[in-house]
């Protein structure tokens, strides 16, 4: 029921996001939008030394999917970028507390998490194309 | 049913339900008459030609064609709206033409248009939207006597803001610059009386689901003198008289524009689809959604947070209601409406351009039909203050 999906938490990230903004100097940023719904993620990185420095995101669409990148953000700052690979949807829906979305709106909860995994990607790319193609085969699909 | 709770539908500008006798139709086709028409000379067949004919005659009578060879079967708007522009449009335009759309068309109407210009490098220009949801017609004006203007083609009524727009006048100013003018009537056709001969359209474009028909039957309808000087949009069977093997004598109106075999259930059941809104009568459709729409607008303009969005007088517009509510996204009071049972449309609306225009991502929208009552739009605002709560607003 919706009563359960919306929650105190999703509710205050919605309304309070965190990490939200542009970032200066950022070493990856990727946008992707979800076209059935509209929903819209731009997330920029700061990598330095494999480790994600600082992380920003910015977007605009339902409470699932903003609620759903603030979270995301908070879990993977200061993290090794190597972790990204290894998410998978089950972690996001757990992390957000929604684990039984319909087919839907599970797209709205996890279009951050497919925007950050198309940044790390697009990170080693950019620097080690080899290891970006093993990158993307690791950490597809999720 | 969903889950625990009845049904409360207000989804109608996206599809409408089907009554028994359409359901029926189909069925009685399959079981009954099933065989390809217009070809074979068994009664079977004779009997399935003459049902599916049957339709096209009523269709001419339902929006008063002058004759039954101006209509002519697609497959939904959309493919009516196509096929003006790579049959007609293909032939009469060239480069730097405009063809004039406005800021609320559905992407049926937009799209196959720019995909036109960007073959015969004609333009695509819209009118422009005021801050109430009406055509700016002083804009309109402007634009027809530019001079480049070589097709107007609008929705007359909006499909987001419900907006109908005064598509005889603008056909008659359009008319005296000799512009023709296709009308897109998805919205319109089923829920208010359009008659062609009236508005003096030149095409008109409009979808059988959408007015308690089968999917997959549209219907185009063109003056007699444009058609008959309008090449074939596809090939194939039916659509000839005679082949050769490097040349072809097409078929008469409007057979030349079904090229295979067609929708033969849908378009029969179609038939019974019109039997049951001319039994009605489509000014009774109209005003019940008149008396709808009015009392859905008093009781939700009394929510302080929420944004309505078109014409504020239910006379001037359509049964279809966009609006926003505080900061709850369209999508989060779409699922808080489906635990209630009630189907409401949250998103674009396939329009795009419209939602940059009003500045917003999404709206939700409700929208009727002849079956809705005064008790599903209690239902809706009494869900409209449950999201309040669950939103803590």
């Amino acid at each position: 029921m919706s009563d359960d999906i919306y929650r105190e938490i999703i509710l205050d990230h919605y309304r309070n996001p965190r990490n939200k903004g542009k970032l200066d100097m950022s070493d990856v940023s990727v946008h992707d939008s979800n076209p059935l719904c509209g929903d819209e993620i731009d997330i920029h990185m700061k990598v330095s030394g494999g480790k994600i420095e600082n992380i920003k995101f910015e977007g605009r669409g339902c409470a699932i999917s903003q609620a759903s990148a603030s979270m995301l953000t908070e879990m993977v700052i200061g993290k090794e970028l190597e972790i990204i690979k290894e998410l998978k949807k089950e972690d996001i829906l757990e992390n957000i507390g929604l684990t039984n979305l319909g087919p839907a709106r599970i797209k709205c909860a996890l279009l951050s998490l497919k925007v950050l995994k198309v940044g790390m990607v697009k990170y080693y790319l950019e620097r080690d194309p080899d290891s970006a193609q093993k990158m993307k085969e690791e950490s597809m699909p999720y | 049913m969903v889950g625990d709770n009845d049904l409360t539908y207000l989804d109608n500008a996206a599809t409408t339900h089907k009554p028994f006798e359409v359901i029926n139709a189909l069925t009685n086709y399959y079981s009954n008459l099933n065989s390809n028409i217009h070809r074979a000379v068994y009664q079977l067949a004779e009997e399935a030609t003459i049902a599916y004919e049957q339709t096209r005659e009523q269709i001419a009578k339902f929006i008063n064609a002058k004759t039954v060879e101006e209509i002519i079967f697609t497959r939904n708007t959309t493919e009516s709206i196509n096929l003006v522009a790579y049959s007609w449009a293909r032939n009469n335009l060239k480069k730097n033409d405009i063809v004039l759309i406005s800021e609320l068309e559905h992407h049926s109407n937009i799209v196959p248009w720019q995909i036109l210009s960007q073959e015969k490098r004609c333009v695509v220009d819209y009118v422009k939207l005021d801050d109430s949801g009406y055509l700016n017609l002083s804009n309109l004006v402007d634009k027809i006597e530019s001079g480049n203007v070589k097709l107007i083609s609008l929705s007359h009524m909006s499909n987001v803001l419900g907006t109908i727009i005064p598509i005889k006048k603008i056909i008659k100013m359009a008319h005296a610059n000799e512009i023709p003018v296709l009308v897109d009537g998805a919205q319109s056709v089923p829920h208010m009386p359009v008659d062609v001969q009236d508005i003096d359209c030149d095409f008109l474009a409009f979808s059988a689901h959408k007015m308690l028909g089968p999917t997959g039957v549209g219907v185009l309808y063109v003056k007699k003198e444009i058609l008959e000087n309008m090449p074939p949009f596809m090939g194939g069977g039916d659509m000839i008289k005679e082949v050769f093997k490097s040349v072809t004598r097409y078929n008469d109106l409007p057979y030349k524009f079904e090229a295979g075999t067609q929708n033969i259930a849908g378009v029969i059941a179609f038939g019974a689809a019109l039997n049951y809104l001319s039994k009605i009568g489509m000014q009774n459709v109209r005003d019940h959604e008149v008396f709808l729409t009015k009392y859905a607008i008093k009781l939700m303009t009394a929510f302080r947070e929420i944004t309505l969005y078109g014409p504020k007088d239910p006379k001037e517009r359509g049964g279809v209601i966009a609006f926003n509510i505080a900061d709850i996204h369209p999508h989060d009071l779409a699922t808080i409406m489906n635990d209630r049972g009630i189907a409401i449309r949250s998103g674009h609306h396939c329009a795009q351009v419209l939602m940059q225009r009003l500045d917003v991502s999404a709206t939700s929208r409700a929208s009727f039909y002849i079956y809705n009552t005064r008790e599903d739009i209690d239902k809706l605002v009494e869900a409209l203050n449950d999201a309040r709560r669950i939103f803590k607003i």
